[in-house]
């Protein structure tokens, strides 16, 4: 007979869930058990006990693995131990751990902002997955005025590179210019800028589908719509073969349906795409006259590269395309030497040219930005590394008898390490919800959309390398110097932080004061600079003039009509037609004559046609003469110029002056002077007013609607009837309009925006530096509070005190101010210099800064002091 | 200092442990248990008590031989360790100190 056995999966069981230390003696002992019951009970109540057995081991002390010290497990023990210290300490000393997450965390929240800021500027049209394969077609010329670079090409160079040069690209996409356009589907009429693009556009973009392909403008009559244009014009509906007319004149068929290109790149701005070839087919002069024209720049061009070839290569094969074909026609353009270069896409947006060079102001932002970005967070952890040296003459016993009982060193360094990280984690976290909260408003500072990228793993990864960077700056001081303390000296007390201990920490404060103060200059001096541009005299009356961009063929020819109607409303005071907004030069030229012209005046001169209640409209300002009278037929032939122009024609008399103009190759024009105005600023506020010339009559018409508001009836009731004229009147387009002092005010968007931004990091800084000189000060406070007992026994006063305690720190900001200072002045006077029109750094801007420093410190230090100095020095003195 | 306590349990395997000298492990000791005190005590119990008063330092042990009917398993043998023993001795004095403060009259009266 076989030997009985205990039930199997009770046995199975046992070996799973019973401890492998206690396993061996307790299944010997059940079996012991098992074999007994068997002898006395039988198989049957022998099994059963087993089982019951078994299951009654479940217990703790069973189930319970142990532990192995191994010396692995010794040191994640110690790394746990380091926390809970770590942990303990940051709850025992709560004011300091606030002072410290907090300031860490404003910093890291500043440090993280930016960081996303120069992400997306790096970013730049990087959606595109051709990417590092595309380029735009330039061209560079030399001529008298230096290197030219120019973005706009000549028809005839598009057919030259799809003739000769194909074999170096995959796509050559020709666009036209961006330019609103009415789009109408039915009932709904929207303004969006467009493009007319070659066929090959969207597969080079690579632009997300929604509805349709990416074969969208193969047909001529074709149009391909952005998400949000699609929802304005056929709401939620599938838009595919519906029929959109662009400004009333051409019907075209939707054939897909793209999402909107994200505002970090090139073409976010182009709502709607139709192909290239619709547009040569509507416009006649193209077909006639540009196809053949090497001198007629009014084309875009850019490029994909083939796989096998690279920039340098490509632009080495091109670089002669026009030169080459030039011939005795355009001796002229050949002498200026124009070289077909491929501008990569990974350049356009930070190593763009302006003016024949590459423009170092994108690149140089950033950078700014980023060391701004640094410094913040550097404060911060200067915070955070005076704090725990401060401290260290309380923790230097901690570190006496840790090392009594046998602490390595190297255990000490990672217990401050540990409380470093701790601490750092904690203001991660908190800084994120910073982030969080403050990314909105950020990005309307920076005109951006950016976002946190939670799902993208190198954030995380960055976010680690971060936090290990920050907790080692932060903690490497302390870390590195408390444990270094002989234990010996320390327990036996004669351990004494020399009179020099405090230099260190006294040299951070500096630093941090220098750059909080740095940048508080700087922010007073950007918004100075605003300020003087925005007082200076513009010439014209900004406030109550609404713009009309005549978009479409309907606007035109109405003028009068429009005029009437709308004066008749009793809302509008006055109406007239120029060429462009007032906030900018439309047209400039050259080839204008006077008496008395020297040779060297070869500038172009601002040339503009308005009708004659131009000036009433926007309210100019005469110096000498009179305005255009539309009942003086003569005055068709008038000229009314600004003071910037006759100071550069150099006429000391200039009314009834005759001014003649020869436009290209058509024939000379003559004009008589009628009045002088007072300069305009029309475009940057920040450079001397250019010399224009109004006129009736020119080349070319007016393309912009000025309405002047009565002042007496209120925007909101006006606008409506001025809408109502031009719903009636031009009905089919849309009533879309701008406000003249809003579209002025733009003008200071790229400053006021640096001024914000030095703003916030200067208030920040001021703020994470006071964080910390209080901390300081109230360890200071505590550490001298038996001697302020004493001397307030002897007879010393709260002013004495406070004025004891607070004039280490006043000694501080001076210093800090005297660095300050001059850093900033420098940096300040050069980047003044971009600016011709620009204010005086003067003194009171420092002696503001100063005394704004030396307030907010006196405020933050003044609280514990006073604090300090109340204490009843019998309840202080009586301890120990 | 603080004399380690002891549950009721705990102190009949204690005083079991002592009894049967360097033959206590898990199965004798819950047979010794079963005879002594009469009623059907579990091996698991033994040995969670046994675990318990191991911690507490009042017994030590170590792994004896193994033999056929454990399935060549080797049993944990508990020995007492000075701590057990001077705990069982405190326990009995404490224990016949009560009983000799109890009044005569009340002592004769108790069940013999």
């Amino acid at each position: 007979m076989q030997k009985p056995t205990p039930p199997r999966w009770a046995d199975r069981l046992l070996e799973w869930f019973c401890a492998p230390h206690l396993l061996e003696e307790v299944q010997g002992d059940l079996y012991e058990r098992f074999e007994k019951n068997v002898r006395v009970f039988g198989e049957k109540t022998a099994s059963r006990e087993y089982i019951i057995g078994v299951l009654s081991f479940i217990r703790p002390f069973a189930l319970k693995r142990q532990t192995e010290v191994s010396p692995s497990l010794y040191h994640k023990i110690m790394i746990s131990n380091y926390f809970k210290i770590a942990f303990r300490n940051l709850l025992k000393y709560k004011g300091y751990s606030f002072i410290n997450i907090l300031g860490l965390a404003t910093g890291m929240a500043v440090a993280m902002l930016i960081g996303l800021w120069i992400y997306d500027e790096f970013s730049f049209n990087k959606n595109h997955q051709n990417y590092d394969k595309i380029a735009q077609v330039r061209i560079r010329e030399v001529d008298e005025d230096g290197v030219g670079i120019s973005t706009s090409m000549q028809y005839p160079l598009l057919t030259e590179l799809q003739t000769n040069h194909q074999a170096n690209f995959k796509h050559i996409m020709a666009t036209s210019w961006n330019v609103d356009n009415i789009l109408t589907a039915g009932e709904n009429k929207v303004a969006r800028k467009g493009l007319f693009m070659s066929a090959s556009a969207p597969e080079m973009l690579t632009l997300k589908m929604q509805y349709g392909t990416w074969d969208g403008l193969k047909d001529l009559n074709s149009i391909m719509l952005s998400a949000s244009t699609s929802q304005a014009l056929f709401g939620d509906s599938n838009p595919i073969n519906q029929v959109v007319k662009i400004n009333n004149e051409i019907n075209v068929k939707v054939t897909g349906v793209y999402e909107d290109i994200p505002l970090n790149a090139q073409f976010n701005e182009v709502k709607f795409i139709s192909p290239f070839d619709l547009w040569v087919a509507q416009n006649k002069w193209i077909r006639e006259r540009a196809t053949t024209d090497w001198d007629n720049h009014f084309i875009k061009i850019y490029a994909q590269l083939n796989d096998k070839t690279d920039f340098a290569q490509a632009s080495a094969n091109i670089k002669n395309a026009v030169l080459n074909n030039l011939g005795e026609a355009f001796k002229e353009q050949a002498e200026r030497k124009p070289e077909v270069f491929l501008l990569p896409m990974s350049d356009w947006h930070l190593y763009n040219y302006k003016y024949g060079q590459v423009d170092p102001e994108p690149l140089r932002m950033v950078w700014l930005i980023s060391i701004i970005g640094a410094f913040v967070l550097l404060l911060a952890c200067i915070n955070f590394m005076n704090l725990s040296t401060a401290r260290s003459e309380k923790r230097a016993k901690e570190v006496g008898v840790r090392k009594a009982i046998g602490s390595m060193r190297v255990q000490l360094i990672w217990q401050f390490f540990s409380e470093s990280f701790l601490v750092v984690v904690f203001a991660f976290f908190l800084s994120l919800l910073f982030v969080l909260l403050g990314l909105g408003w950020f990005n309307q500072l920076a005109a951006k959309e950016m976002m946190v990228p939670f799902t993208n793993p190198y954030f995380w990864l960055i976010s680690a390398g971060f936090i290990l960077l920050t907790g080692l700056l932060a903690g490497s001081y302390p870390a590195l110097y408390l444990s270094s303390f002989q234990p010996v000296k320390v327990l036996k007390g004669t351990f004494r932080v020399g009179r020099f201990a405090s230099v260190p920490r006294k040299v951070l404060v500096v630093v941090q004061f220098t750059v909080s103060v740095t940048l508080i200059i700087g922010t007073l001096i950007v918004f100075k600079q605003i300020q003087f541009a925005k007082n200076r005299p513009v010439g014209y009356t900004r406030e109550g003039v609404i713009l009309i961009g005549m978009k479409s063929g309907d606007f035109y020819g109405k003028h009068d009509l429009l005029r009437n109607e709308l004066m008749s409303t009793g809302a509008v005071v006055e109406m007239s037609e120029s060429m462009g907004a007032p906030t900018g030069i439309w047209s400039n030229n050259d080839g204008l004559e006077w008496k008395g012209k020297t040779e060297d005046k070869t500038e172009s001169l601002g040339t503009l046609v308005v009708t004659p209640e131009y000036g009433k409209t926007i309210g100019w300002q005469f110096v000498q003469g009179r305005d255009f009278k539309r009942e003086l037929a003569s005055d068709s032939s008038g000229m009314v110029v600004n003071e910037a122009a006759v100071k550069y024609m150099g006429l000391t008399n200039p009314i009834g002056e005759d001014v003649s103009w020869k436009f290209q190759k058509r024939d000379r024009v003559h004009y008589k002077i009628l009045g002088v105005i007072k300069d305009m600023v029309m475009e940057s506020p920040y450079e001397p007013t250019s010399p224009v010339i109004f006129m009736i009559k020119g080349h070319g018409g007016p393309n912009t609607i000025n309405i002047k508001i009565n002042p007496a009836v209120s925007a909101s009731e006006a606008l409506p009837k001025i809408e109502a004229v031009f719903k009636k009147l031009v009905p089919t387009a849309p009533f879309e309009y701008k406000f003249l002092d809003e579209e002025y005010a733009k003008k200071f968007a790229a400053e006021e925006r640096i001024g914000q931004l030095a703003n916030f990091c200067a208030i920040l800084a001021i703020f994470i530096s006071c964080l910390g000189l209080f901390g300081l000060a109230s360890f200071v406070a505590e550490q001298r509070i038996k001697e302020i007992g004493i001397r307030k026994i002897l007879g010393a006063s709260v002013s004495n005190l406070w004025a004891l305690l607070s004039k280490d720190f006043v000694l501080i900001v001076i210093i800090s101010l005297f660095i300050a200072s001059p850093i900033a002045y420098y940096f300040m006077s050069q980047w003044m210099k971009k600016y011709i029109y620009h204010t005086e750094i003067s003194w009171w801007i420092f002696a503001l800064a100063g005394i704004g420093a030396m307030a907010i410190t006196v405020l933050t230090v003044s609280y514990q002091a006073i604090k300090a100095a109340l204490m009843n020095p019998v309840k202080t003195l009586k301890t120990e | 200092m603080k004399r380690t306590y002891l549950g009721e349990f705990e102190e009949i395997v204690l005083l079991t442990v002592a009894i049967m000298g360097d033959m206590a492990y898990g199965v004798s000791i819950t047979e010794e248990l079963e005879q002594q005190t009469g009623r059907s005590v579990s091996v698991s119990a033994v040995h969670a008590a046994l675990h318990r008063l191991e911690e507490k330092y009042m017994v030590s042990s170590h792994m004896g031989e193994a033999t056929a009917e454990r399935g060549g398993r080797r049993k944990r043998i508990f020995t007492l360790t000075a701590l057990g023993n001077r705990t069982l001795d405190e326990i009995r004095l404490l224990r016949n100190r009560m009983w000799e403060s109890i009044p005569l009259k009340i002592l004769s009266a108790l069940p013999r």
